[in-house]
């Protein structure tokens, strides 16, 4: 079988996997609707607090409320988006200690793909729902000269953000065949670098900056074409070019975070029981 | 056994239930330097705009920083502590074992979550704050009577944080399920601690609301105390008096649980 007939099976377990959760979720109509509105509120939570923030000064690093809010809603859909789609891959630590993930080896279907749909949650709607929103007030609110490149980098950053984010996690599921209980570390990168990208990139310092722009190239899921989009400098020298870079970066990650998933794969080791 | 030493040896128990997962320490411990970092450089830029904003100057904003930090799982700010043990003990029914012991509920597991509050401390919370006073200026006493006065603010917080969250698992033996509880504790805990913004930041009407609820006994008063902003006698009075407060209706809910709800069992 070749590899798109691989990808095609993948895709397939990925959506019964993921239809059968949502039955599941959807016999308990009211908690759904309540866990999905109190997770919007959660993420909410963390634009409250920028506009707090926004209530006392009226630039943060230099840029306003609308342009950081233009940061925020690509950050936080973009993830939401990864993390509905893939989020799951996270709790592959539990299954690793009970011995549960063994059977999914023996199922006829890709591992991976069942990984990522193991308890599909819907309610992770709320998060993308939120993002959109914000960034929906910050694209009326926010003042560019809009040209048709500048539009079309708007979708193309959410979907390679998405890519990006989809890529950390599958490597931080990865990281978890070797780490099992410190499975914590990867919140730093997944949750943490959401909440990075949430702030305009001159208020950190330049070697966190150098380090999510060319060592864990988080920066190419908003800051960097945001700022071309906004028409801000970046705080590092780059080629012009870069603003458009996100597509290939998000391939590169998403090849990468391929290989390490063989890797630790392979590296699996049941517990027995 | 007296009844101090019983209690003791349940706080050792939680101390020890928690110290048993060292790696999973150990990546808690990174992944709170990690947010560490990225808060302590949005309030730099934030006191950059406004110098003294809320009263404090840089120094003491990064100190908050990272003590909120340090805190966020020694005091269990968005839950998870030893309530979420005990909502499950509710739910299958277990809880019918709890209360045939020869011990008062409340306070076994107020003793088992000081036991796992004061593993966090040491495990989770003194490494990001250590990181934090290495690379970056902080506001910190060089009085030794000033941190033992942190430390006792720091004790009457974790007695509030479990009040909080005692009466939240209580409710699940009237709801049987905790997690929309839980997610409103960790809405409340997140935003009302002060664990995104120090509370004397939040401006007009909300904060003021803010600095008077319980939750602003966990973060804010033992940071003011640490930093020298309040005095200490004026912070406990309000810990403890939210602590007394908290404590009992958890007393008041736990008799009627006790004696109206039917246990679950199978």
């Amino acid at each position: 079988m070749g590899e798109t007939g691989r990808l095609r099976e993948g895709t397939r377990a990925y959506l019964l996997i993921a239809a059968m959760w949502i039955r599941s979720t959807m016999t308990y109509r009211t908690s759904f609707v309540l866990t999905a509105v109190g997770n919007l509120a959660v993420t909410g939570l963390d634009f409250v607090t920028l506009v707090l923030m926004f209530a006392q000064v009226d630039t943060l690093g230099g840029w306003t409320l609308p342009e950081v809010a233009f940061l925020y809603g690509l950050s936080v859909t973009s993830f939401g988006l990864a993390d509905l789609l893939i989020g799951s891959a996270d709790t592959l630590g539990a299954r690793l200690r009970d011995g549960s993930f063994d059977t999914l080896l023996v199922r006829p279907a890709p591992v991976l793909a069942q990984v990522a749909a193991d308890r599909f949650a819907l309610r992770r709607l709320g998060r993308i729902t939120q993002g959109a929103l914000v960034l929906g007030w910050a694209l009326c609110a926010v003042h560019v000269e809009w040209t048709a490149a500048k539009v079309l980098l708007v979708p193309v950053m959410l979907v390679s953000g998405a890519a990006i984010f989809g890529a950390v996690f599958t490597a931080g599921a990865a990281f978890q065949f070797l780490a099992q209980d410190a499975a914590e570390v990867q919140n730093a990168f997944t949750y943490g670098g959401t909440t990075l990208l949430q702030y305009p990139p001159t208020v950190f310092g330049k070697d966190l900056v150098r380090g999510v722009t060319f060592v864990l190239p988080l920066a190419f899921v908003n800051w960097v074409p945001g700022a071309y989009v906004l028409g801000r400098p970046y705080p590092l020298s780059l080629p012009g070019w870069a603003a458009f870079a996100p597509p290939l970066v998000a391939a590169g990650c998403v090849a990468l975070a391929g290989l390490a998933w063989r890797a630790g794969l392979r590296a699996y080791r049941s517990t027995g029981s | 056994m007296g009844a101090g030493r019983l209690y003791a040896a349940v706080a050792v128990g939680g101390f020890r239930r928690y110290a048993t997962y060292r790696a999973a320490t150990a990546a808690g411990v990174f992944t709170n330097t990690v947010f560490g970092l990225i808060i302590v450089y949005t309030y730099l830029a934030l006191w950059d705009e406004r110098p003294h904003l809320g009263g404090y100057d840089q120094t003491q904003a990064v100190t908050y920083a990272w003590l909120g930090q340090a805190l966020y799982s020694t005091l269990a700010i968005q839950g998870g502590g030893t309530e979420k043990d005990l909502m499950a003990r509710i739910r299958t029914g277990d809880i019918a074992v709890d209360l045939y012991r020869p011990a008062d509920l409340q306070l076994w597991w107020l003793a088992s979550d000081l036991g796992r509050t004061l593993f966090q401390l040491l495990g989770r919370g003194v490494i990001p704050f250590a990181f934090g006073a290495l690379v970056f200026d902080m506001a910190l006493p060089h009085s030794a009577a000033t941190w033992a006065a942190f430390a006792v603010a720091l004790l009457l917080a974790a007695v509030v944080s479990f009040g909080i969250r005692y009466l939240a698992a209580l409710s699940v033996f009237w709801l049987l399920d905790g997690t929309g509880v839980n997610q409103a504790v960790m809405v409340l805990g997140i935003f009302c601690s002060g664990i995104t913004l120090p509370l004397n930041v939040v401006p007009g009407a909300l904060g003021d609301l803010v600095q008077v609820l319980p939750w602003a006994a966990q973060l804010q008063m033992p940071a003011d105390v640490l930093m020298g902003e309040t005095s200490p006698w004026s912070a406990y009075g309000f810990q403890a008096a939210w602590a007394v407060v908290l404590l009992a209706a958890g007393r008041v809910v736990q008799s009627a649980a006790t004696r109206r709800v039917v246990v679950q069992g199978g």
